[in-house]
Order: structure tokens, then sequence, then C-alpha cells
């Protein structure tokens, strides 16, 4: 194999499990050990800086970084590790990763409101005279916005609610995440200044919003349709029939405050999981989700599907809806087709009759929440903007262009539906474009992220990080009395980690961000490195190509979906190489405090996205000069 | 030293052997040694070894003089026996255990200083009885934990860390233990663990005197230009003259050698050491032959390596001394004083 270029910024960011997986790409480990710190303004604006929203996202995250964590791999096997400190804790212990997402509301719900306030960046006194107009006031444009404002732009968020939020606020259930959380940090963004929220009034037209003359528009308006469900029935029940997510809206803005004893909600997903648990507060007695697929390939995030069936509801698999069953008007049940999972030869899913006669399950509501989609009648087709034949506007994936140039996209407005993260990176990838598009340069020359790697060696065997690894089990966040809970739908279940727990499951961090750096000139080949390492990581080996490499590992990894080698130059005095297997890399450091020449050494790999602002813009002397 | 423990943290494909023991069950505490010290190789080879033998570690008893080798046993094998004796006595220690339990693996660990200055007398009388026993040298030529200077191992004409060349001849072990009727006797590198593993293994499987010397640089006081323990000078002068592929008894011998290419060694007790030669004309079970071939290698500048003489029949103190098969340590008053009738027969044998 070739030398691993450690100079390429994907190489390290890659290692870091966590960042690589996260669509914002935030510095978790960084964030994690300011937490440890007790610098909880810190790693609460470094989030801020990175995802806009640390509270609510501490909250309702989908946390595409914690499947990747390496905590959840490197646990694997070590079941003689200790019991979590929480009380009530049973069971096996399982390898978990660390709990990234509740540790940022650590951060969120420690930190000094008034201080962090002043440290957010205030729009300048003098504008660029460039407007910007961003439609629907959801995460997706908030970011958009946050990112120009500082920059001298003029935005205009126009919204049909009353406050900003959009989706977090209409469609995530108050229990999950109170709405002074949504006002906070909404807020935040909306006092940077020179920030317009045209609230109250839906847009109609995107024709008049160009008429405007705005430099550009950005298009968050989210997937604001909820999928029906067509079955006889549907016409003469619709009374007691709800399509989930308008239904959780109404919910959330009070409209809605009561439900049927018996309730059947359809679907697998997300949303499927907060229509169950908020009919469980509005007076639903028995409450079932009924899902066509099984257990496990539910769409639903697997702790939203556990926090519902821990609230008591059943979850009832592979049943596929066949009618709605009413009389005189009024509906008394469901009836299901009972289906089982084959795979063909590809692999494939098909569902098929058991069958089993049909089953009747008795309701007197149903929440149809079998899927969202996008809707755009309220852009005209005569504007320059294409359309593909699912009836998405074609959006270019890196600069979130459409095809009229001013018209920018991001959100589940861009590539359906997603979630708040994805939202906030289609809106800093935008909000670059935007401020490329106004300059006038290229969007498609786009500046690598900012990297620094440097050493954290303090003293002989001190690093600037806590190498010390622990060896806890994941914490529990604690909840609320179910008592309490259940019956008001305004009450926040989960109390959050204390600083105490949160410090406990910070210290689960494994910092993957201080790399181990290889320096093939200094190493003597004592195998000292070899000798200490934990995980088995490090081997020298004559060189080979790679499927063969990894059969001559120390410890070759049982994860099929491995991390790369790192490979060092020839070794001059065996001519054998150095291979790391980064997999299960504990990060403790140990190898470079074993090293007598320093060949190892711990060095932290910051990686910043690029976000809009003059660092994005082409220096202008050398083009005048090429001119 | 690193102030931190080892994490408790394992790979997660870690193997478990036949006693149920994975292979960091046999470490011991951290090192407190410095960075990069060959001993630490060593220490890791010894737990690769008792893990790879399926040895349950309460079967050990490890027993060490004084120096930064004798503290190794600190560090590796962290449920086992130990006993960290006087310096240059772990020879005496280690046979009176020896012959209080013949049922315990012995392991004497010991360096240049503890085996070739202080104790060399212990040393010459454990070889010459044939101690059941596995004698591991640490052999850096100099006292480290007195700052640098040479040991009686120290090459003549090699150079300290401080420009001074040593004019002292040096002691050879391997001449020596061959001279005093080891009846196993290798030598290998700290940094050669491939080959350091199975001579371990095949020592410990030995019946008999087994010496081993590894050489072991000293980074902080031997690993410069002019040293002859130094990592880059060992490996540029090695000569390894076998492979040993330590086999069990039932293991059916599979691979192609070409004829003449191994030797295989039939072990008292049935087992088999397999032996892959490196070198023609060494013949590792003649031990007059060793010696000349070891000091005529030695005089064109190299590091013999390998397992350099073996006795496959050899037999131990306890056969010499006919004592009996039960440890002495669990024989109790009734077979110890038989009564006044069997001292009266004993009496009158000797009249």
């Amino acid at each position: 194999m070739k030398p691993t270029d450690i100079s390429h910024p994907e190489y390290f960011h890659k290692v870091v499990d966590c960042q690589y997986a996260c669509p914002a790409h935030t510095p978790v480990p960084e964030y994690i050990r300011m937490i440890a710190a007790g610098k909880y303004d810190d790693a609460y604006m470094v989030n801020w800086k990175s995802n806009v929203f640390p509270g609510i996202l501490g909250r309702t995250c989908d946390r595409p970084c914690e499947p990747a964590c390496r905590r959840g791999r490197v646990e694997e096997g070590n079941v003689e590790l200790r019991k979590p400190v929480a009380p009530g804790e049973h069971g096996i212990p399982h390898a978990e990763p660390v709990a990234i997402c509740r540790l940022k509301r650590v951060a969120a719900d420690n930190k000094g409101k008034d201080s962090v306030a002043a440290r957010m960046p205030k729009a300048p006194t003098k504008k660029n005279g460039k407007r910007i107009a961003c439609i629907g006031a959801g995460p997706a444009s908030l970011t958009v916005a946050r990112d120009l404002a500082p920059l001298g732009y003029h935005v205009s968020v126009f919204e049909s609610d009353q406050k900003g939020g959009g989706f977090m606020r209409t469609q995530v259930p108050r229990f999950r995440l109170p709405e002074e959380v949504i006002d906070e940090e909404v807020d935040y963004i909306l006092n940077i200044g020179n920030i317009e929220l045209k609230s109250g009034k839906t847009i109609d037209s995107l024709k008049s919003i160009l008429a405007e003359n705005f430099d550009a528009v950005f298009v968050g308006t989210g997937a604001p349709r909820g999928r029906d469900l067509e079955a006889p029935g549907r016409k003469e029940a619709a009374a007691n029939i709800h399509i989930g997510i308008d239904w959780l809206s109404s919910v959330s803005f009070g409209h809605i405050t009561k439900i049927g004893k018996k309730v059947i909600v359809l679907g697998g997903g997300n949303t499927a999981m907060d229509c169950c648990r908020s009919s469980k507060r509005l007076g639903g007695e028995e409450v079932k989700v009924i899902v066509r697929s099984g257990y496990e390939e539910m769409k639903a995030s697997p702790w939203e599907k556990e926090d519902a069936v821990d609230e008591g509801i059943p979850i009832m698999n592979f049943m596929v809806p066949k009618a709605f069953i009413h009389k005189d008007g009024k509906l008394t049940g469901m009836t299901f087709d009972k289906v089982k999972a084959e795979y063909d030869a590809k692999g494939r899913r098909n569902l098929v009759p058991t069958g089993e006669p049909e089953q009747l399950v008795e309701c007197d509501d149903v929440l149809v929440a079998i899927g969202q989609e996008n809707a755009f009648p309220w852009i005209e087709r005569d504007i320059g903007l294409d359309w593909d034949k699912w009836g998405m506007p074609v959006v270019d994936q890196v600069t979130m262009q459409s095809t009229n140039p001013k018209v920018f996209f991001g959100g589940d407005a861009a590539f359906g539906p997603k979630n708040i993260i994805w939202a906030v990176a289609h809106g800093h990838d935008a909000a670059v474009s935007i401020d490329k598009f106004c300059q006038g340069e290229n969007l498609h020359e786009r500046p690598d992220p900012m990297t620094n790697l440097i050493s954290q060696k303090m003293g002989i065997h001190e690093w600037s990080y806590d190498n010390d690894i622990s060896d806890q089990l994941r914490n529990k966040v604690p909840w609320k009395d179910k008592k309490i809970t259940l019956k008001d739908i305004k009450v926040e279940v989960e109390l959050g980690f204390d600083p105490l727990s949160g410090f406990a499951e910070a210290q689960r961090c494994l910092n993957c961000d201080v790399q181990t750096v290889f320096s093939e000139k200094l190493c003597i080949e004592c195998d000292a490195c070899v000798d200490i390492c934990p995980m088995d990581c490090i081997t020298f080996t004559p060189n080979a190509e790679e499927a063969e490499l990894r059969t001559q590992l120390s410890a070759p990894t049982p994860h099929a979906k491995t991390q790369d080698l790192y490979i060092s130059e020839t070794l001059k005095m065996t001519g054998r190489i150095m291979a790391k297997d980064e997999d299960v890399c504990l990060h403790c450091g140990l190898c470079a405090e074993r090293c007598p020449t320093g060949a190892w050494d711990m060095q932290k790999y910051l990686i910043e996205m690029t976000h809009a602002g003059p660092g994005c813009h082409k220096s202008k002397a050398p083009q005048k000069q090429a001119a | 030293m690193t102030y931190i423990a080892k994490p408790k943290l394992h790979h997660p494909a870690l193997t478990k052997n036949s006693v149920g023991y994975t292979r960091r069950d046999y470490e011991g505490k951290i090192s407190t040694l410095c960075a990069g010290c060959g001993h630490d190789s060593i220490s890791a080879a010894i737990v690769q070894a008792c893990w790879e033998l399926d040895i349950q570690p309460h079967r050990v008893a490890k027993l060490s003089g004084i120096g930064c080798s004798s503290k190794t046993p600190d560090y590796f094998l962290g449920n086992s026996h130990g006993f960290n004796s006087v310096h240059g006595r772990m020879p005496s220690v280690l046979t009176g255990a020896n012959l209080a339990n013949r049922e315990l693996i012995y392991m004497g660990v010991s360096g240049d200083g503890d085996s070739a200055s202080i104790g060399i007398g212990q040393f010459a009388h454990a070889m010459r009885r044939g101690i059941n026993m596995v004698y591991i040298v640490e052999n850096n030529g100099v006292y480290g934990l007195t700052k640098g200077q040479f040991s009686a191992t120290a090459d003549k004409g090699s150079k300290s860390k401080r420009g001074i060349v040593n004019s002292d001849e040096p002691l050879d072990m391997i001449g020596m233990a061959l001279l005093l009727g080891a009846t196993y006797v290798a030598r290998s590198f700290s940094g050669d663990k491939k080959q350091l593993v199975p001579l371990i293994k095949g020592a410990m499987e030995h019946k008999g005197a087994a010496f081993i010397d590894v050489v072991s640089p000293c980074v902080a006081f031997n690993n410069h230009a002019g040293s002859t323990k130094s990592y880059e000078y060992v490996r540029q002068h090695n000569e390894a003259v076998n492979r040993l592929d330590f086999i069990e008894e039932r293991e059916e011998i599979t691979a192609d050698y070409a004829p003449g290419e191994v030797i295989n060694l039939t072990q008292h007790d049935g087992s088999v050491m397999r032996l892959r030669k490196l070198s023609e004309d060494h013949d590792p079970t003649n031990r007059i032959k060793t010696m000349n071939y070891v000091q005529e290698h030695a005089a064109k500048g190299e590091v013999v390596t390998g397992l350099l003489y073996i006795d496959p029949s050899a037999v131990d103190m306890h056969e010499h001394l006919n004592t009996v098969a039960t440890p002495l340590n669990q024989l109790t008053a009734k077979e110890l004083c038989p009564g006044s009738k069997a001292l009266d027969r004993i009496n009158a044998s000797l009249r």
C-alpha cells in the first residue's frame, strides 16, 4: 500500500467518526471536552457556530453521529466493564455510543444565557446593499439568515405562522421540545439584526417575490404535506381520520386538546411516534401503532421507538391497512391484512399475505403518519425553474442552486424529507453560494474547510486532554415521573443530564480528534507501541496490498465497514512499514507515551466547515493582475 | 513512566485460549521502565507465550533479583506467584522453590548485572544442577539503573554513551551456560518477537535448565552509535541459525520442507519440537560444535541467535536427586516421620 497522505483534510476527518457522520460536521469531541471542563458557554458556542440550534438539537436531533461513534465499537466484547451509575439499570450491558446528542443539551442547559447572548455576532452598521429573501422560517432558512446577516446582507424571512421555527415549532411535540427553547434559539438569530421576520402571511407566488428584486431567494419551506391513506371508508369516516403532521401542528397550537379513547396510529416513522405519544397525553387510553413492516425495519429512530414502548404503547407489525370501518357516519375500527416478509434472490423484501383472516382493530380515531411529501403549488412553472419527474425542483447537490440562478433551495424542500441537522447543513452551503453569487463569483469554486493539526503534548507524559479512558457504560438520561408527563402534553419528559452525570458521560468520549501521528524518520522499531496498545491497533510488517496487509495485522477488525489503515513510509532499519488500523483506536496516547523517540505524537485535528464570509471570496487583486 | 493504567478495554475480536483467558489476562501492571526499553518487549513476549501455551497463571512462579530487568515480573503475569529476591540471588531462591514444589513452572528473570556480575556464582550452579526452569537474561550490556556504566557483558571495544571505549573482555553467558550443562540454550533479540516467543515456549516445555540470553537494548544509556547492544547494531549483525516452530504432540506436520531443512526433536514426553534450519553448518544437538560455532561467529562480529543447543532427552535436578514425585511441600508428618520402626530399619541397614 502507498503511505497515507495525512495532509489530506479527509483522512483524519474520517477518523473522527461522529464529526464525519454529522451533516453539519460539528466538532463533537471538541465541545464534549468543554462540557467535561465545565465550560458550557464555550461548548454551546462551538455547537452554535456549526449547528445553529444546540438546545433544540440536543433534544430532537436524529443524531447520525451516535451510530457512527467509535465508543459503540470498542465496548464490544468487553462485558466486564463497570455498570453505569444511573439507578434502575438492569440487563446485560451492551456496547453503546457516547450520548452525544444529550450532551449537547447539557451545554445548552448550563450555559449562561446572557454571557452567550453577548458572544453572538451582530449585523454590521455598514450594510452591503444586498437583499435576500428566505421563504419559510424553519431551520434551513434561519441558518441562511444567521450566516448572511453578520456579513451585511439584509434578510427578509417570510413565514406563514406567527413565530419562527417551522417544523421544530409546529410538529415536534412540546413534551420533547419546550417552547422556551425554540423561542430562545430563534431569537439568537433574529437578534443579530438586519433580519426581518415577515410572519403571519402565506406566500402564494414565487414570481411576486422575485418581482421584489431580491438579490437572491432561498426556499426553505419544508415538506409540508402529510401523505393520506386511500382505503374504503376514508370519506365516510373522515371526521375521525387525521393526517399526522397536520394533527400535530393543531395540537401544538392548542387547536386540538382531546382525542378518542381508542387510537390507531398508522406508520412507523418518527412522526408516528410523536403522534402516539401525543395521543396518550390527550385522553387516548388504548393507543396502538400499526405498521406494515417489521419492528426493525421501521423508519423511526430506535430510541424514539423505545420511548413509545416505554410509555406503554404497543407497536403491531406486519399489518397492512385494508379498510376503515364505520357505523352511522362514525369510525369504529380498521381492518388489516396480516403479512410476512419474504426476501427474493436479490435480497429485496416483499410483504406477502400470510393467509390469516383479516384482523379488526377497534378505534375512535386514526392518525395517518405514513410519510410526508413536498408541495410547491405556490411556485409558478414559468420562471426558469426546472422540475424532475417526481415534482421536485432540480437543485445542485453542492451549491443548492436551482436552474433559476437567483433561487436556492435547502432543507426538506430541496431533496425531500430529512431532518433538522440536514436542513442546517443545507443552509450553510446555500449561504456560501448566495454570498458568492451576490459577489459575482463562481459558486463551484468553494474553499476547503479550515483544518488544524497541533501537538497536545504538555509534559513528558502529560497531554492537554484527559487520556485516562473511562470504563463506564452509557449513562441514561433521567425521565420525569410518568404520572405527571402522561397527563400534561406540555411537560418535558426528559430531565437532561445534571452536571455530574453529564461529566461522567462526557468522559466516555474517546477524543477521536486527538490523532496518533507517526513520524517514520524518528522510529527505531523498538515495538514499545505495539506492546502497549490496548486495542492491538499497531503492526510492523512487510508491505503488501491492502487485502493481504489486513490479514497480517496484529488484530484484524471484525467490523465490515472499517476505518482506513494508516500506512507509514518504509522504515529504514528493517524495510518494514508501520500499519495502524484506525478502527478501534482508543486515542489513549499510550503509543506516544511509550515511544522513546517521539515518533508517535498526539495531535488535535480540528476541522471547521466552510461557512459564508470573506474567507470564501476570491482575492480581487490577483484577478486584476491576471487580467 | 506512564501515569495512567492501561485501559481495560480490549480489541473486540480478542480470543480466549483453552483455559479461558485472553492474552490481556496475562498482563501485569503498567511498566515503569523507560519508554522503548527492550525489557518491555520481552515481557510482552512472555505474555504471548504463556497465552499460547494455555498456561494457567497460578501454575507459574516468576522470580527475579535486582535491576531494571528484575523489575519486569511486575509487568507480566499479574496473577502468578512472584518473588523479587536479593541482588544476584534469584537462582538460589528459585532452586529452593523448585525443590519445595516441583509442580510449578519456574521462570527466572534477570539481567546482565544481576546474573553476570553479582550473581555469576549463583547462575553457574543453577545451570550445573539442571534445575527445571526458564532462565531469561535481559541483556543490555549496561548498568541502566546507575546511569550507564559498562556491565560485564559489554563487548570489548564498544563505546559508552559518554564516548569511553570498553577495554574489558565480555562475559559470554551463552558460552558459560553451554559449559555448565544447560540443556536448552538460546539467544534472541527483544525486537524480534517472531523468534523470541517460540523460544520462550520451547524453554517452558523443556524439562531441564533452559537459558535464554535476550539482547535487549537500553534506550536511555546504550542505544547510540558505537554500542553493540543497540537496536540498529543488533538488527544489522543478527545471524539467526534457525526458526523454532514448537509443536504439540498431536499436531500433524503438514508443511513441505526441503530435505535437511528441518530438524524434528522428540522430547522425552513424546512431543516434537520442530526446528527450521537457517544455517547449514550448525547442529543444535551438538554441544561442543555449538560452542565453537558461537565463538567463531562472535569473532566475526555477528550476534548468533536462535535455538543454539538442545538436549531433548535432558533430565532435571529432581531426577538427579531421585526425589519423590509428590512435591516436598505437600508431604505430611505421616510421610516425613514414618515412625520408630522405620528408623530402626534404617539404622540397621547402616550397621
